[in-house]
């Protein structure tokens, strides 16, 4: 059990949300992923649905290069849609 | 007070109530994390079931708590199966076990889920739900270990083996389900094939094979229990009997 694959697990809290990262474990193959994450991580009501993933299938940036990929972003302020009046009667923008 | 109807409800009471506290007894020792939540959230099911039995069957019987019947009740007054006393020993007796009654006990449900007695359909409707996961727990560990490895494979028919001569008291009648037969259809004898043809379909799909034995082993509904259910109880009621009327 101790070669188990890791696998990210991802819960929808309700139904319109979208699935959020909640956490990893470890199971034999898919169909056990499902069944641990529903045991582990939907035992208070936390979730309508369930996407798990294994750990080793996401890609993930290179620490290193943060700065490459997100330092110029920051200084970029006009990409920010703040520019605009905005009539009173919108709501939730 | 029918003392039928109390005696069928208190059957299905000590069954949850004797299965769930034995899972209970994996709590902290799984062989996986996952594995330890997955066996603690079925036995608090199972206790959450016996609670609603014994809730129902102190509405008939006046003065009664549900806690009386956990707690103040000795060996030859509990009739769960005995079966379901039998101890955990590894995972595969224990998934063994739960396979074996997991499918009667959906079986049953099913059939008291339309039944005539409202209080019990009600019951019987929100345990269908749980049952039907534990179904898939448990018959997808037998599928697992038969056809896993060697040692998993000898292990869980073992296992099948040793605790099938049990399994015959499921449809071995008490006065109580006869009453239930009669009243409201809940008849033993047509669920035995039914049950027989799922295990025997899951049993072969797990590369095993299915049991037989001339020998049943028959008593717990009457209250002839093996000595394991006194160690049971012995840690189950410590408290209540220790310190007589405490509460939380």
């Amino acid at each position: 059990m101790k070669d188990w694959p890791l696998y990210e697990v991802f819960i929808r809290s309700k139904a319109g949300l979208h699935h959020r990262h909640v956490g990893s474990l470890h199971a034999a193959d898919d169909t056990m992923a499902i069944e641990h994450a529903r045991d582990v991580y939907c035992r208070r009501n936390e979730g309508v649905s369930i996407w798990v993933v294994k750990s080793d299938d996401i890609v993930a940036n290179d620490p290193a290069e943060s700065d490459a990929l997100f330092n110029p972003a920051e200084n970029k302020v006009y990409r920010h849609p703040t520019f605009y009046d905005l009539p009173d009667n919108v709501k939730h923008m | 007070m029918n003392k039928d109807l109390h005696n069928y409800i208190i059957q299905l009471g000590d069954n949850s109530l004797i299965l769930g506290h034995r899972i209970s007894e994996w709590c902290g020792h799984g062989p996986v994390l996952e594995q330890d939540i997955a066996l603690t959230n079925i036995a608090l099911d199972h206790v959450g079931q016996a609670r609603m039995y014994y809730q129902l069957a102190a509405t008939m019987e006046p003065g009664k708590t549900e806690d009386d019947y956990a707690y103040l009740r000795t060996v030859t007054e509990y009739k769960n199966l005995l079966l379901l006393e039998q101890e955990n020993k590894d995972f595969g007796y224990t998934i063994a076990r739960s396979f074996y009654y997991d499918q009667f006990h959906l079986l049953i449900l099913r059939v008291l889920k339309s039944c005539g007695n409202k209080d019990l359909s009600e019951i019987a409707a929100q345990a269908y739900k749980e049952v039907s996961y534990h179904c898939r727990f448990s018959s997808d560990w037998v599928k697992r270990l038969g056809d896993g490895t060697e040692e998993s494979h000898r292990r869980i028919q073992r296992a099948l083996d040793e605790f099938f001569p049990y399994t015959a008291e499921f449809f071995a009648p008490s006065e109580a389900d006869n009453y239930m037969a009669g009243k409201y259809g809940v008849d033993l004898s047509k669920l035995s094939s039914q049950w027989s043809v799922i295990v025997e379909n899951i049993v072969r799909e797990a590369t095993l094979t299915m049991p037989t034995t001339p020998y049943p082993q028959l008593g717990g509904k009457q209250g002839r229990h093996s000595e394991k259910l006194g160690f049971i109880l012995t840690e189950l009621q410590y408290m209540q009997r220790t310190y007589p009327n405490s509460t939380w």
